[in-house]
């Protein structure tokens, strides 16, 4: 079972406590009737698959109930990073694994 | 003392003999003792049956890895377990064990004619002998398949015992309690550090309980352990038995089944049979050393043919001799220690057999000394003896010739094909894996947990390495921790550190072919299935597993896994490296499904949540439906009444007079603050700008795909202010979606959402006479047409309770619900049910719910929608807020595929003959078309007990909107059903019956 920081509480727990919520900053545009078809599609249904670190949202859902953005390897599962939603995406070169 | 018992040997106690019995017979053996040793004591080896050819069966191994020795065991009434390993399991006054896969006997066993036609289960057997004539699968092979393979069988009654689950945190987990792991706990047990060690045996000690010639730091071994061990627990060293690591997950979570009674002769009060322990540890010593091979011969498997190591076990830790002429056969050093010790204890040791043309000059000295001959060079090519073996069949070996084969008579072999170091829990980190040549095995590389392995799991042999190697790695997981470490010196003597060479099978001088020569003894794989999966074309090793089911069985493997790789690298041509291993599982042995279930079985598996009103409604005789986990009132009966005749007089009274349905159970969630209406318009579809406070609106809510998620009559109490009603099942979801908007692409908006689902019990009154039955009852508003029109919502006080009481319907009569604070709700109901009598009120359930709403074409989403729904191919396009620049679902709407001819739609279908459909049965468009036909749509919806006079149903159909009044056909299995396609309102198309006053 995996620990996770949430950035919120900031205390480490077990997955247990949380929810995954698919990749992170993907992002609805403000005037989706703006959007192509194609920009919409991409919006809806493209996501990576990554080999690697990834991007991804957890919600606290038997805590805090906070959504919010992680790291992680898909290889090794360590997360590398949390942090809050509409916070900055993080340089993978600023992280090591299991930083926090 | 039994047959086969030395004095003074082994650490049982003689003193307190325990009785037990074995398929039926009564056996004496010791305290200490193993079913295996007790018996084995006994002189008895057979002790069951193989998988697919029924071979007989008896101990090849001492511990846990033993693959031959399962065994039923009962205590009494529901306590009962198949498959148990006679070598774990510990013996208690009045156990009953069992043998299996056996009938009638285990002596003479009618399913051993499988081992005759071995040649209709080689590889792959499942997949080529019986598969034809195909009509025979179900009848004949696979019941037969069934009846004759297998193992233990299960138990049919409930387990009486429990399971308790428990948490613990640690600095240090030591896994496995010999010589290298209470070296790591000794070098750790300093500076305040939490150090816990678990094995699975009985007792700590690990091999040094096989092993009591050994001295340390001057003591005897068993001497110094028992020292060793008092000086952990005065450290505070938590050393736990009977405890398995079944699994090492992530970040160092472990997962540990500890027995607690099943070695108990009398169970006792309030105790679990097992604990589960999740143990979150900072750092882990893995210390699981290693598991002996067997050698790969024809008749490997026969009772009495075991590892040496285990004979040696057998003898120093329970005082028994597995043979008394037994004959050695072996690939490595440590079987000549073996061959020594029950020398020593009184066997006439055969001879010792190598396979190797130069043994160290010390060991064969030794064995000239006690008088053992000695062979080296040697391959064995078979063995005799029906249920005990009589002889081994050996021969020279020369280069690649085999000479002559002549027998070795005997009472048992003991083989080692050297020691393959336990990678399980290693494994299960992910930690990489390196092929070592030299002792032929793959060695631990590199983990990504905070864990260490040592000792023999990483191939390092005898006593003297086990504890320096412990000592090493526990001093450095100390300052890992960044604590001081203790450091301990040993000294050992008499070690038994020893090299051998590994093989695949062994080289023969007949017809491999006809070899029954094991590698996986619990599923019955030989060398030749191996060898013929490589031939039929298995390349990965992956493959070659599962179409022989090597290393399948429920030993995962433990003998079996190099052997196996050993001859499939060999038929391949490849080395072992590219060939690569299959992967360790968990759980390490198996485990009980109690272990894993603990508090969570019966009532406590899966909540079942249940209204307020649920206890009258089982007063009254209700029948429950399940719905998501709440238990709902499903209808009435009322005596003699089946469910249609109970749902006709529901539905027929609530349209009638008046019906009283308990509503509480719709999801709830309060929507508030400044921005609650921009937030509203911006989740649903509706407008709800111009919505004025004390006013209703039916609210769709769509997915950014533009498919319906969910709907509800959503009341604004207040200009901040907004009660949204869910489906039953759908609440927690809309909330998260609620939720994630607002958190993630919304956050400027002032708005807190709550979940009020369980804040209300809600209670709906629907018919002609709901507003006369509720009016002297309401304080705070009148009902009627002007006053509180349908769809209207207000707080006021019903029965003297604080409500909200909304005018909405599902039904298309006048209705009502009535929300009160949660504990409130019986009363409410009670008090309704009251008043109601003069009307005839009428309690109705879930189905009467159902068929009401569907005669006024209400949708249930999730039952009527299925994902894929648009609220234009619902016919509620009227709820979609053209106007709004944006809300979740708009641009999907506009989506090409969204908005192309041919969609399905959901229209109403009467059949023709007045027969009802089938919900999910398939709509065709032409009946006359070939088979297979193409399939427009499917009916959603589908009741005959309703209020209309016909059966009727919804149903999805390609562009039905367009196709009203045209017939579309059913086809079932005995007949094609036509229907009409209609409009999906089937009852007062006009609303008449809404209004308050209207007369009917």
């Amino acid at each position: 079972m995996l620990l996770i920081h949430c950035p919120y509480c900031d205390e480490t727990l077990p997955e247990a406590e949380f929810t995954y919520a698919g990749q992170a900053h993907v992002i609805r545009h403000p005037e989706p009737s703006s959007q192509t078809d194609q920009e919409w599609e991409e919006f809806l249904f493209i996501r990576e698959n990554v080999k690697g670190d990834h991007f991804e949202r957890w919600r606290h859902f038997h805590g805090c109930g906070r959504y919010f953005n992680a790291v992680r390897n898909t290889v090794s599962d360590k997360f590398l990073t949390t942090y809050k939603a509409g916070a900055p995406r993080p340089q993978l070169s600023d992280l090591k694994e299991g930083g926090e | 003392m039994s047959l086969y018992r030395v004095a003074g040997k082994g650490r049982v106690t003689t003193a307190k003999p325990v009785s037990f019995s074995f398929d039926g017979r009564t056996y004496k053996g010791l305290e200490g003792d193993t079913v295996a040793s007790a018996l084995l004591a006994n002189g008895v080896h057979l002790m069951g049956r193989s998988f697919k050819y029924h071979r007989p069966r008896g101990p090849v191994a001492a511990g846990s890895e033993e693959p031959n020795a399962l065994i039923g065991t009962r205590r009494g009434p529901g306590r009962f377990e198949p498959n148990t390993r006679a070598t774990v399991q510990e013996i208690w006054d009045g156990l009953q064990v069992t043998s299996q896969n056996k009938y009638p006997s285990l002596k003479f066993d009618i399913g051993a004619v499988n081992d005759a036609a071995y040649m209709l289960f080689s590889a792959g057997f499942y997949y080529k002998t019986f598969m034809w004539p195909k009509s025979f699968w179900h009848k004949v092979y696979e019941p037969f398949i069934r009846a004759a393979a297998g193992l233990g069988v299960s138990p049919t009654e409930e387990d009486p015992d429990t399971y308790a689950s428990r948490n613990m945190h640690c600095d240090l987990l030591i896994v496995g309690a010999g010589p290298t792991g209470l070296a790591a706990a000794r070098a750790a047990a300093m500076d305040g550090l939490k150090v816990v060690v678990v094995d699975e045996n009985p007792e700590a000690g690990g091999s040094l309980l096989s092993e009591p010639q050994v001295q340390i730091n001057g003591q005897s071994a068993w001497d110094w352990l028992s020292g060793e061990l008092d000086a952990l627990q005065e450290l505070g060293v938590k050393v736990m038995t009977r405890t398995t690591a079944i699994g090492y997950y992530h970040q160092n979570m472990i997962g540990l089944c500890e027995k607690v009674t099943d070695h108990l002769a009398v169970l006792p009060e309030d105790t679990p049979r097992e604990r589960m322990w999740r143990v979150r540890a900072k750092q882990v010593v893995l210390a699981q050393g290693a598991l002996e091979k067997p050698l790969v011969f024809n008749g490997n498997d026969r009772p009495g043919v075991m590892l040496a190591g285990s004979a040696q076990t057998y003898l120093n830790r329970y005082g028994v001799l597995v043979g008394k002429q037994p004959v050695i056969l072996t690939s490595h050093d440590s079987a000549w220690h073996a061959a020594f010790d029950l020398h020593d204890a009184g066997a006439k040791v055969q001879a010792i057999v190598d396979t190797r043309d130069s043994v160290n000059e010390a060991l064969q000295k030794e064995a000239r000394d006690r008088g053992i001959p000695v062979k080296l060079s040697h391959t064995a090519t078979g063995t005799s003896g029906r249920l005990r073996v009589k002889s081994l069949r050996v021969n020279p070996v020369s280069g690649a010739t085999v000479g002559a084969g002549y027998n070795i008579a005997c009472d048992a072999v003991l083989m080692s094909g050297g020691w393959t170091p336990s990678l399980h829990l290693f494994s299960h980190t992910k930690g990489s894996l390196a092929w070592d040549d030299d002792r032929t095995t793959f060695l631990p590389k590199e983990t990504p947990e905070d864990c260490v392995i040592a000792g023999a799991s990483r191939g390092l042999w005898g006593v003297a390495a086990a504890l320096m190697d412990g000592a090493e790695k526990g001093r450095a997981v100390v300052a890992a921790l960044g604590k001081k470490a203790n450091v301990q010196d040993y000294s050992v003597e008499v070690d038994r550190a020893g090299s051998g060479v590994s093989h695949k099978e062994l080289p023969t001088d007949q017809n491999p072919g006809k070899a029954k020569a094991f590698i996986d003894f619990q599923n019955d794989v030989t060398a030749k299935d191996v060898r013929l999966a490589v031939r039929e074309g298995m390349r990965s090793i992956e493959h070659v597993k599962r179409y022989t089911t090597t290393g399948m069985a429920t030993d995962q493997g433990k003998m079996s896994n190099i052997n196996g790789l050993n001859i499939a690298a060999d038929a391949l041509g490849k080395k072992q490296p590219e060939v690569g291993l299959t992967t360790f599982r968990p759980p390490y042995t198996p485990t009980t499904f109690g272990a894993f279930a603990g508090y969570h079985r019966g009532d406590h598996f899966e909540v079942v949540r249940k209204t307020q009103i649920d206890s009258w409604a089982e007063e009254n005789g209700a029948v429950f439906e399940p719905v998501g986990q709440w238990r709902r009132a499903w209808y009435f009966p009322k005596s003699g009444e089946d469910m249609d005749a109970a749902v006709r007089r529901e539905c027929a009274a609530t349209r009638a007079s008046v019906g009283i349905f308990d509503a509480s159970t719709l999801g709830k969630i309060e929507v508030v603050g400044p921005d609650a209406v921009e937030f509203m318009n911006r989740m649903y579809t509706n407008p709800w700008t111009k919505l004025a406070p004390g006013r209703c609106r039916y609210g769709l809510l769509l997915g950014d795909d533009g498919y319906i998620r969910d709907d509800g009559v959503i009341g604004r109490l207040s200009q901040d202010r907004f009660h949204v009603t869910t489906t039953t099942g759908g609440a927690a979801r809309v909330l998260n979606m609620m939720e994630d908007y607002l958190q993630t692409e919304w956050p400027e908006l002032n708005v807190w959402l709550t979940s009020t689902s369980e804040q209300w019990s809600t209670i709906a009154l629907n018919g002609p006479n709901a507003a006369k039955l509720l009016q002297p009852l309401v304080d705070g508003v009148e009902l009627t047409e002007e006053a509180f029109p349908h769809m209207s919502c207000i707080e006021c006080t019903v029965a003297g309770l604080p409500a909200r009481l909304f005018r909405v319907s599902f039904t298309g009569e006048i209705g009502f619900e009535v929300n009160v604070p949660a504990p409130y709700g019986r009363q409410l109901w009670e008090a309704l049910w009251d008043a109601g009598q003069q009307y005839d009120i009428t309690a109705y359930g879930t189905e009467t719910m159902h068929v009401l709403r569907a005669e006024k074409g209400y949708i249930i989403v999730g039952q009527d929608t299925d994902g894929t729904v648009t609220p234009y191919d619902a016919g509620m396009g009227w709820a979609v807020g053209k106007k709004k620049p944006d809300f979740v679902g708009m641009r999907g709407l506009a989506r090409p595929d969204l908005v192309a001819e041919g969609r399905k739609h959901l229209v109403g279908l009467l059949t023709e003959d007045h027969s009802k459909l089938e919900e999910g049965a398939q709509i065709v468009f032409d009946k006359n078309q070939p088979i297979p036909m193409t399939m427009v749509g499917h009916v959603t919806s589908s009741y005959d007990v309703g209020t209309t006079g016909r059966p009727i149903a919804l149903a999805l159909v390609e562009g039905g909107h367009d196709k009203v009044g045209d017939t579309v056909y059913i086809p079932m299995p005995d007949r094609t059903i036509a229907a009409k396609i209609t409009d999906t309102v089937f009852y007062d198309p006009e609303n008449n019956r809404l209004k308050i006053g209207s007369g009917v």
